[in-house]
């Protein structure tokens, strides 16, 4: 039969060329047509209707840990919204301690220094090679759980308490937050304006005018001004120890800090340093010895030779990679229903989905959230990649 | 101590003799401040401040460490010591407190894992002494190894990791003739042999439904399965978005991005709850079947991104010289290409099994009990409460051994095919 087909076919190029494709579209359109087929009849029989309506009407389940208002009364697409704000709350929270920490260890891995450099080496080999959630269930299980009760909290300067039941610090209680955040914009202008004014003169008449310092400056005195003459005032809401009952001593006020949280910024953070940390040490091997030498040869300061020469070119090594293991945190951030942090997987894919029985709508759009997080994150990194990389002609 | 310093100068080779015994007394009676507070818990500069006193052992390395900083000494011993851990002043204070650090850390941890924990018993009450008590991973092993098969049939998961271990090794011995033959065996038939060993039903073999499989087992099954049948799917892709046809093209790159766009959970999620909804009526597939297919796709997709790593790097003379030779796109790419690239891929690929292998304890999100899970249950059993941390340790001990063997194997390959080319 197949044999007679592409005789057929050889008479005809044009049609040669399409059938495949052709055949690979009707497969795929047979394949998606057989599942949304078995899909509907399965729904017509269990008595479920397909569609979006159910995220209006009332989730009446609780959510532990919230950045916005929530509570039973609100809407399932609300509760799909509080998961998504604590997705990218300990997605950044991650991101931000993963870099500090995975730049540290990069670049003590190329230290001089034996011991040093062995330590850094033995931190990757270690975390990289566990798996992340059996990190993140020993520090929630294991570690966190071995904290001391309310009563006898670690004690931080009187300003924060770590206890079993999580970290507390003072709450910011702004008046006039808006003028503030104003002058901070203001400020973050005028520093721009400040640098292009530096390269000008410099590059004018090679005067260096010391644009750092003058816009750490500008960076202090103006929002410093607005607490003078704007009516800023910035209060503290202290963590009180409170007696709830006999036996049961918990802090009221400030800010609680989950310690499902706390558990899944270590594990991430921890984890994916090792990453960040591989990428930052190629970043930098992968600059010549030659360019240092040159950059020394022509008097830059060892300062200097980091800062303009051998950082430039290693960002671009290293920022591509380090985007992926950005991605990867992100999606990872999801081992967070593991551990019941209130994140998108647990309150909507988990919670949402036992109450309203969904499961295709919710699991696509849990899929597809995490979908666009991802391109989102890949789009902005592809442009800033573009910007910094080398303009050859 | 500072005045001393400007009266003796900068240590220098002429007076070798002064600087370095009293560089190394400086260093020791830091060293034994350390050790002393941290093994014998004594302070013995309790006379000084508080404040003073806690940063003694650092001021007396640092002190000693610059004594000992003489350059070109002659002693090839001091000169080792101070290019590696001593060249400046920031050196030592980091050297001082990594030093420091390990002295007070590794004792107490050595005590909890060894020294101080328990090892004989079969009860909870015998774990008496302060460190980990690891009667419990003792009597849960057979648990964390194998799930809740039955303790009878254990053989017949042995035998068929055994046999998968006998085959492996063997590869690495037996004449490059026969090699070919058993990695056909190996790929093509082997899985179905383990796979019918252990969920029996025929040959006389007890059926052992899949919900009982659990454990380190569990885990190796699942990442050996999704692994052999993920490769030919990550194949077609690779060539489908290297394809010059549009809807190919397309199409691989939509699949492709996709899987590799969502978490894994959500993977397992939807293979537990949304799978049977597209399965027609009647049809049920079991849970461990379905996670095995989700796990497939999703690494598929990986697989075929580390495939088209290869494919990218083949030199265009390759395709040109096989096309002169009249060759079609299927045999230009079985026989030429394909061999070549996926040969430049396995460390790739041996990487992808590693993500693999740490991936997998995510299925407990949809109840399927391996190591991580097991644990989790155990750690939860009324006679065993309160022994999570052993419980943890221990499985991070083993995978960790198991992933860092594996990911120095891929390194090693790495170089071994970088320099074959």
């Amino acid at each position: 039969m197949s044999f007679r087909i592409t005789t057929f076919l050889d008479d005809k190029p044009k049609i040669k060329k399409y059938f495949p494709q052709v055949i690979t579209l009707l497969f795929i359109i047979f394949i998606f047509g057989y599942f949304t087929y078995n899909a509907r009849v399965n729904m017509d029989t269990r008595g479920i209707d397909f569609g979006l309506r159910f995220l209006g009407e009332e989730a009446s389940f609780d959510i532990q840990f919230s950045l916005i208002e929530y509570s039973g009364a609100s809407s399932y697409a609300r509760a799909y919204l509080v998961g998504l704000l604590n997705t990218i709350l300990v997605a950044v929270i991650g991101i931000f301690f993963a870099t500090i920490l995975g730049v540290i260890i990069g670049i003590s891995r190329l230290s001089s220094n034996y011991l040093i450099s062995k330590v850094s080496e033995w931190y990757i080999e270690i975390f990289r090679n566990i798996p992340l959630l059996l990190q993140l269930f020993f520090w929630y299980f294991a570690a966190l759980r071995a904290l001391p009760l309310p009563k006898e909290a670690i004690n931080f300067f009187d300003i924060a308490y770590l206890s079993v039941k999580g970290l507390y610090i003072p709450k910011f209680v702004w008046t006039n937050f808006s003028v503030f955040l104003y002058s901070i914009v203001a400020a973050l202008v005028a520093i721009f304006f400040v640098f292009k004014y530096a390269r000008i003169q410099q590059e004018k008449s090679g005067r260096r005018i010391p644009a750092f310092l003058i816009s750490l400056g500008i960076f202090i005195v103006l929002p410093l001004l607005t607490f003078l003459i704007g009516g800023v005032t910035l209060t503290f809401e202290h963590p009180v120890l409170t007696q709830l009952s006999k036996t049961i001593f918990n802090y009221i006020g400030g800010v609680a800090i989950i310690p499902e949280l706390m558990a899944l910024a270590a594990a991430l953070s921890l984890y994916t340093a090792t990453f960040i940390a591989e990428c930052v040490r190629a970043g930098i091997m992968g600059v010549t010895k030659g360019q240092k030498e040159a950059a020394a040869s022509i008097g830059l300061t060892p300062g200097q030779i980091l800062r303009l020469v051998v950082m430039p070119q290693a960002l671009r090594i290293i920022i591509p990679p380090t985007t992926n293991q950005y991605l990867n945190l992100t999606k990872n951030s999801s081992l967070a229903a593991a551990i019941a942090y209130p994140d998108i997987v647990l309150v909507f894919a988990g919670t949402a989905m036992m109450q309203t029985g969904r499961a295709i709508e919710i699991v696509s759009i849990t899929m597809l959230t995490y979908l666009s997080l991802s391109i989102a994150i890949s789009i902005f990194m592809n442009w800033y990649n573009k910007k910094i990389a080398i303009k050859e002609k | 101590m500072i005045k001393n310093t400007k009266f003796l100068g900068k240590p220098s080779k002429e007076k070798f003799n002064l600087f370095v015994p009293m560089g190394i007394l400086l260093l020791s009676l830091g060293l034994i401040d350390v050790i002393a507070n941290s093994l014998f818990e004594t302070n013995i500069t309790s006379f000084l401040p508080r404040w003073l006193s806690y940063f003694t052992p650092l001021i007396f390395g640092f002190l000693g460490l610059y004594y000992l900083r003489i350059e070109f000494s002659g002693n090839k011993m001091l000169d080792k010591l101070n290019i590696n851990i001593n060249s400046n002043w920031f050196n030592s204070i980091l050297t001082l407190l990594i030093i420091f650090v390990l002295i007070q850390n590794i004792p107490p941890l050595l005590n909890w894992l060894i020294f101080d924990a328990n090892f004989a018993g079969t009860t909870k009450e015998e774990c008496t002494d302060s460190g980990a008590c690891w009667i419990f991973i003792k009597i849960w092993f057979p648990r964390l190894m194998y799930g809740l098969y039955p303790s009878t049939e254990l053989w017949r998961v042995n035998t068929s990791f055994n046999m998968l271990i006998t085959l492996v090794v063997a590869l690495f011995y037996i004449p490059i003739k026969l090699k070919k033959y058993l990695i056909i065996f190996l790929i093509f038939f082997f899985p179905f042999i383990m796979f019918n060993l252990i969920h029996g039903g025929n040959f006389g073999l007890e059926w052992v439904e899949t919900a009982a499989w659990g454990g380190l087992s569990l885990t190796f099954i699942i990442s050996i399965f999704a692994l052999i049948l993920c490769f030919p799917i990550g194949m077609f892709l690779a060539l489908g978005r290297r394809s010059s046809a549009p809807v190919t093209r397309y199409s691989s790159i939509g699949f492709i991005e996709f899987w590799r766009g969502v978490p894994l959970i959500t993977v397992l999620f939807m293979a537990s709850v949304m799978f049977p909804m597209f399965l027609p009526d009647g049809v049920y597939m079991d849970k461990l079947f379905r996670v095995i297919i989700a796990i497939t796709l999703f690494e598929a997709a990986y697989m075929a991104e580390v495939i088209r790593g290869g494919l990218q790097a083949l030199p265009r003379g390759q395709y040109d010289a096989a096309k002169s030779l009249g060759m079609g796109y299927w045999r230009l790419h079985m026989l030429v290409i394909l061999p070549q690239a996926l040969k430049l891929v396995i460390p790739g690929i041996a990487n992808t099994f590693l993500a693999l292998v740490k991936d997998t304890p995510l299925i407990l999100v949809v109840g399927l009990l391996e190591l991580v899970g097991m644990i989790d249950m155990a750690k939860t059993n009324p006679d065993w409460l309160g022994f999570a941390t052993e419980g943890y340790v221990f499985a991070g001990i083993l995978f960790w051994i198991i992933c860092y063997n594996m990911s120095r194997y891929s390194q090693r390959l790495e170089i071994k095919y970088k320099t074959d080319r």
